[in-house]
């Protein structure tokens, strides 16, 4: 195979092309150097978003004023939604890992359109710097929220507009993404490479793609409405001018629901490629995780409106609306009997992604199931826009997403810069990580159960207890973060020289020297009639 | 109807927590089930002990099994949830009506007598439907002991929630949907009565208790009631609006459309002020956050909070 020529070819790091130093980064149309750039841009967002976090939790450690007035703390939990929703877990896996590996693992030299991704990365760090901008420099604090209800959002003086531009030109990046993949994904498949032999985690990457260009257009739609009614006055949302403020949160709905499987779906796909490789056997029904992943695709464009279930819609509406959700797990419950049971007499070697993995499952199974208790009508009304939520949320977007990209950057890594990190520290950082993960979020569940609503940055004294064990947590998870980030940094330029195949992976990426050279395969790989179709 | 040996705190109880606890206890059962197989199968087939994996690609029975199962349970699931959630959409017709107004950042009870509070007082046994108004931006009446939570939305007709009160006691009400600076301090108290206590509450209208207080209580206890404290002070410190230290009789200075101009707080300006905040701006705050009480104060209730800002020095 490739393997013997390895050493004399330029790796992607190392090429030097037209430009030089960052350039040849910011300017570069590989696949490869593209996905690092997004890697690198969401990290720091990332520290910035947990850092507000981690001052939120502080403040409620006690009722009354902590360390921040009411005016900096409702500033605070909206920037810190809209930097890790828009800017982070949106574009999250497919952008980072999506973007690395997906080409090589189908046996292609790079996406179908190299420009176009490049444009994409362009247009996610002009979305997120106009958002920033107009969160920071607006006339007023931007204290709504990262939903931006109307009316509200309409009265503080907020910079609405520019932030919906903003979340628009971040979506035009998602759309551009997805268009890219779904292109690769049909065109560029190594011979051989037929799509029921395609690597799970291509699978989840196209069912994203198709959510990317189809739900993302509504923010567009939103913002042309949202325009009209700035600028000429015609009522739309606001009620002042005979608008509508439910249907603002329709719209945003619409997408920001379908939004929460772009995060997702690709996060199951990296577990559906991490645990095979360390239980050292094939996946336990390929096909059955096909077919949830387009199920979840396809379902969840219809059932936005579990976000709105005290908002007053129809009793019809309500009734499809919580009947579809339901349905929706079922896929998301499919998906973990199979991952279990590809465990089932594997050869299970212990090693970081694994831990990830493994208790990626956990908390997805609590984010999952208490997705249920919301539902479900009755439940819904008791506990929405309560701290249960918050924590339900948490554990499905932090705990899923979250996990699942620590898995993948532990997996991957010593593909990526061919090293190897520290397994020691990196095993002790995730059970830090893990145990203030659940110290952080269990408490909400049952602070939310108790009555307390979110985004309160005062509370009565009864929930002082649970906000104390959380706040206790976050102290714990970030301790772990640090040991993660430290570690993985530290080995970038310290850690021992990784090769090919360190896990014994089966996919195409494990068969390119590591890090990959620029072009990937000197020769494109063919797929045999004979090779595991259970990558 | 009831019969039930405990009493809850209101009739839409029961329902709710059954759904919780039935979706709470399939979902243990999973997470418990799942996490020991999980569990057992990474100690037992762990690679030391057990070097050689034996592929297996898959069920077609199992597929099938573990699809059907969580379906019908997803069915039991929603069916409870909806049956517990339906209820609260029919008010019966004999139901005591209370409008609830929410504003930035308290809520006003109005009855049908007319009686106004910023405690919502009720009798035991009674149905009640509250309509709600919202008069800015979006509010949620959230009431966790009685399992009750409904959305005030502004310009929204016929927008109301009901339950029946069972149980004497005192619950918290919660605004749950964020609206603005002091939402986490919009809250108040339902307190459940026997129907005599309530009666002789009911009965006692505003005039009466306004008449055996001094005019500067009744104006004070007025402005709690309706919430002009959540924005404005007494101590001199700076909140959502000015404070009211010291205001009667001296000069501010607003601005009127562009212009600025200084004018003396006499009665005409307050009055002005209440009834339409945004033609005089004060200088420093913005306008809009205040909106007018014309038609929740009436000419007395102004002139007794006049009365009591004479005496805020
Ligand atoms: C949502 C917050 C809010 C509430 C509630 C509120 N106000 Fe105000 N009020 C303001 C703001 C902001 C200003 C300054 C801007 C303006 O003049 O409109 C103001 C200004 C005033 C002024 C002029 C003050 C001055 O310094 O000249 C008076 C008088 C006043 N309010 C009375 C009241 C009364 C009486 C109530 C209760 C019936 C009330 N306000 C409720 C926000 C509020
Ligand atoms: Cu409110
Ligand atoms: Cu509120």
């Amino acid at each position: 195979m490739q393997t013997t020529n390895a050493n004399e070819e330029v790796n992607y790091l190392e090429y030097k092309g037209k430009y030089s130093g960052i350039w040849g980064w910011i300017f570069s149309t590989d696949h490869k150097r593209i996905g690092l750039l997004y890697l690198y841009s969401i990290a720091i967002m990332f520290v910035v978003g947990a850092f507000l976090g981690l001052a939120m939790k502080l403040e409620l450690i006690a009722p009354g004023k902590t360390i921040m007035n009411a005016a900096t703390y409702n500033a605070t939990f909206t920037v810190h939604g809209v930097i890790m929703i828009f800017m982070i877990v949106i574009p999250g896996l497919p952008a980072v890992f999506g973007n690395f590996l997906m080409p090589i693992m189908i046996g292609a030299k790079d996406v179908a359109f190299p420009k176009l991704n490049l444009l994409s990365w362009w247009l996610y760090v002009a979305g997120v710097l106009l958002i920033l901008t107009a969160l920071l420099f607006g006339p007023g604090v931007p204290d709504t929220g990262w939903t931006f209800y109307a009316p509200y959002s309409f009265k503080t003086g907020t910079n609405l507009l520019p932030a919906i531009f903003g979340a628009f030109v971040l979506g035009f990046s998602s759309i551009l993404t997805g268009l890219n993949f779904l292109v690769t994904i049909h065109r560029l498949r190594a011979p051989g490479m037929k799509w029921l032999k395609l690597p799970l985690f291509v699978w989840t990457l196209y069912g994203t793609a198709w959510i990317q260009l189809l739900a993302t257009p509504v923010v567009g739609i939103t913002l042309v409405l949202v325009s009209l009614e700035r600028v000429f006055g015609i009522g739309v949302f606001d009620p002042v001018l005979g608008g509508d403020p439910v249907l603002y949160q329709h719209l945003f709905w619409i997408y920001s629901h379908p939004a929460v499987y772009i995060m997702i779906l690709p996060a199951m796909g990296a577990i559906s490629e991490i645990i095979p490789t360390f239980a050292q056997k094939g996946i336990f029904g390929y096909k059955a995780l096909i077919i949830s992943t387009m199920a979840i695709a396809f379902v969840g464009y219809l059932v936005w409106g579990h976000h709105m279930y005290t908002a007053g819609m129809s009793g019809t509406a309500q009734y499809y609306f919580s009947l579809l959700t339901f349905f929706v797990a079922i896929p998301s419950a499919i998906k973990v009997f199979n991952w279990i049971s590809t465990m089932y007499k594997g050869s299970i070697k212990l090693d970081t992604p694994f831990y990830w993995a493994a208790s990626f499952i956990f908390v997805f199974m609590i984010g999952g199931l208490t997705g249920l208790v919301l539902g479900a009508l009755a439940t819904n009304i008791y506990v929405h826009d309560t701290a249960f939520v918050v924590a339900h949320f948490h554990f499905i977007v932090f705990g899923g997403v979250g996990f699942s990209f620590f898995g993948a950057i532990h997996y991957w890594y010593p593909k990526i810069f061919g090293k190897m990190y520290d397994k020691y520290w990196a095993n002790v950082g995730w059970i830090v990580f893990f145990i203030g993960f659940m110290t952080l979020y269990t408490p909400m569940f049952y602070l939310g159960m108790q009555g307390m609503p979110r985004r309160y940055y005062d509370y009565l004294e009864e929930f002082h207890g649970g906000n104390i064990l959380s706040t206790f947590g976050s102290w714990i998870m970030i301790t772990g973060l640090v040991i993660i980030i430290t570690n993985l940094i530290r080995s970038a330029r310290k850690g021992e020289k990784a090769g090919i195949n360190p896990w014994g992976g089966k996919t195409l990426e494990w068969r390119v020297p590591s890090p990959p050279p620029l072009e990937n395969w000197d020769e494109i790989p063919v797929i045999g009639e004979e090779e595991s179709k259970y990558f | 109807m009831y019969n039930t040996e405990v009493t809850q705190a209101s009739n839409f109880v029961e329902g709710v927590d059954f759904a919780f606890l039935l979706i709470l206890g399939i979902s243990f059962f999973f997470l418990i089930a799942l996490t020991a197989a999980m569990v057992f199968f990474i100690i037992k087939y762990n690679a030391k002990k057990h070097p050689k994996p034996k592929e297996i690609h898959g069920s077609n029975t199992l597929e099938i099994v573990w699809t059907v199962i969580p379906f019908l349970l997803t069915l039991l699931m929603f069916y409870y949830g909806w049956i517990g959630w339906s209820p609260m959409t029919k008010p019966p017709k004999d139901s005591m009506e209370v409008t609830v107004y929410g504003r930035m950042w308290n809520f006003l009870f109005e009855y049908e007598n007319g009686r106004k509070s910023d405690t919502l007082f009720l009798p035991k046994g009674q149905p009640v439907k509250l309509n709600l108004v919202a008069l800015d931006v979006l509010h949620s009446l959230y009431i966790p002991a009685f399992r009750v939570k409904q959305d005030m939305v502004p310009g929204k007709e016929d927008n109301f929630m009901w339950f029946e009160p069972q149980k004497e006691g005192t619950y918290e009400i919660f605004c749950a949907e964020y609206c603005g600076l002091q939402h986490s301090y919009m809250y108040s108290w339902a307190k459940v009565l026997e129907d005599s206590t309530f009666q002789s509450w009911y009965q006692d209208t505003t005039q009466v208790v306004a008449a055996i207080e001094s005019p500067t209580a009744a104006g004070k206890r007025i402005m709690q009631n309706i919430g002009c404290f959540a924005c404005h002070t007494l101590d001199g410190s700076k909140l959502v609006g000015p404070s009211f230290k010291g205001i009667y009789g001296t000069t501010r200075t607003v601005k009127t459309g562009r212009e600025k101009r200084e004018i003396v707080a006499d009665d005409a300006y307050i009055i002005n002020s209440i009834y339409d905040p945004a033609s005089d701006v004060v200088d420093g705050y913005s306008k809009g956050l205040m909106l007018s009480y014309e038609g929740q104060l009436s000419d007395e209730d102004i002139g007794l909070i006049i009365e009591y800002l004479k005496t805020v020095k």
